[in-house]
């Protein structure tokens, strides 16, 4: 029951994202997508993303995204003539993908296994803490690389 | 719930995501579109995961298989953080070159 009222928020908030013609309302609508992706993860008692997908995306990079938005000032911007047809096949395209992913996963043998709900304890800090430093200190260590890295061309790109 | 739930979920997901891309000139909504791909890749990736410790808990049920799926979806998380902060500076800067964001725009590049 919660899956299926999740799953409508997620889908419909989505295609706010997609349709809504001012920006700041899609930056809005895709928060209530995360918020309910991350409900979708509580559901899987995968806590520790939950608190994660809140905190990191809706929390700093939706932030972000705002901030930009407002800094620019998009509202006085008309938007500029968009070709009709372009968009009708853009979506023409995207529908038929749908079809052709769905068409090919739809008999496929893992279908019919059950996920489990509610209970199970990988997806709580404690388990993915003790893996992430025993076997993925490596990976870790190369991300924060990535993310110094990551700081210093924004800084650079935005001084120019 | 089964998987071919959380498989459909995020397939749909994906293709709004790929319609979005296709559709909208605003570079920002590009990108946003591109940040809900990602999360529906998360979605089937946590999924995938719960199923595989459902089939291994039923023979060992101290397993912890898995695992790795949910620590793919936090990397994926990091580089999509990082990610991010470099392309809002891009657009930052395309919109200071070019006083607009639309993608479009960027067609002036093939000539």
């Amino acid at each position: 029951m919660l899956f299926w009222f999740l799953t409508v928020m997620a889908l419909g908030s989505a295609l706010m994202v997609v349709f809504s013609k001012n920006p700041v309302h899609s930056i809005l609508w895709l928060i209530v997508t995360f918020f309910s992706i991350s409900g979708h993860y509580v559901l899987l008692n995968a806590q520790f993303l939950a608190i994660v997908n809140i905190i990191v995306y809706a929390g700093a990079i939706m932030v972000l995204f705002l901030f930009v938005v407002m800094m620019m000032n998009l509202n006085d911007i008309s938007s500029p003539l968009k070709n009709k047809w372009l968009k009708f096949a853009g979506v023409i395209s995207g529908c038929s993908l749908l079809l052709v992913l769905i068409a090919a996963l739809k008999d496929t043998g893992t279908m019919q296994q059950e996920v489990l709900l509610n209970t199970g304890k990988i997806g709580l800090i404690n388990n993915l803490g003790t893996v992430l430093f025993k076997d993925y200190v490596l990976p870790f260590e190369i991300s924060s690389v990535l993310f110094l890295s990551a700081m210093v061309g924004a800084v650079v790109i935005g001084k120019k | 719930m089964t998987i071919n739930h959380y498989i459909f979920l995020s397939v749909a997901l994906f293709c709004i995501g790929i319609i979005g891309v296709l559709t909208r000139r605003n570079v920002i909504i590009i990108f946003m579109c591109i940040e809900l791909m990602f999360n529906a890749v998360n979605l089937l990736l946590v999924a995938f995961s719960k199923m595989h410790y459902l089939a291994a808990s039923v023979i060992d049920p101290a397993t912890t298989a898995g695992t790795d799926g949910q620590l793919f979806v936090f990397f994926i998380m990091v580089v999509a953080a990082a990610e991010v902060s470099v392309g809002l500076a891009i657009i930052v800067m395309m919109y200071r070159n070019t006083h607009s964001i639309d993608a479009s725009f960027l067609n002036r590049l093939k000539h």
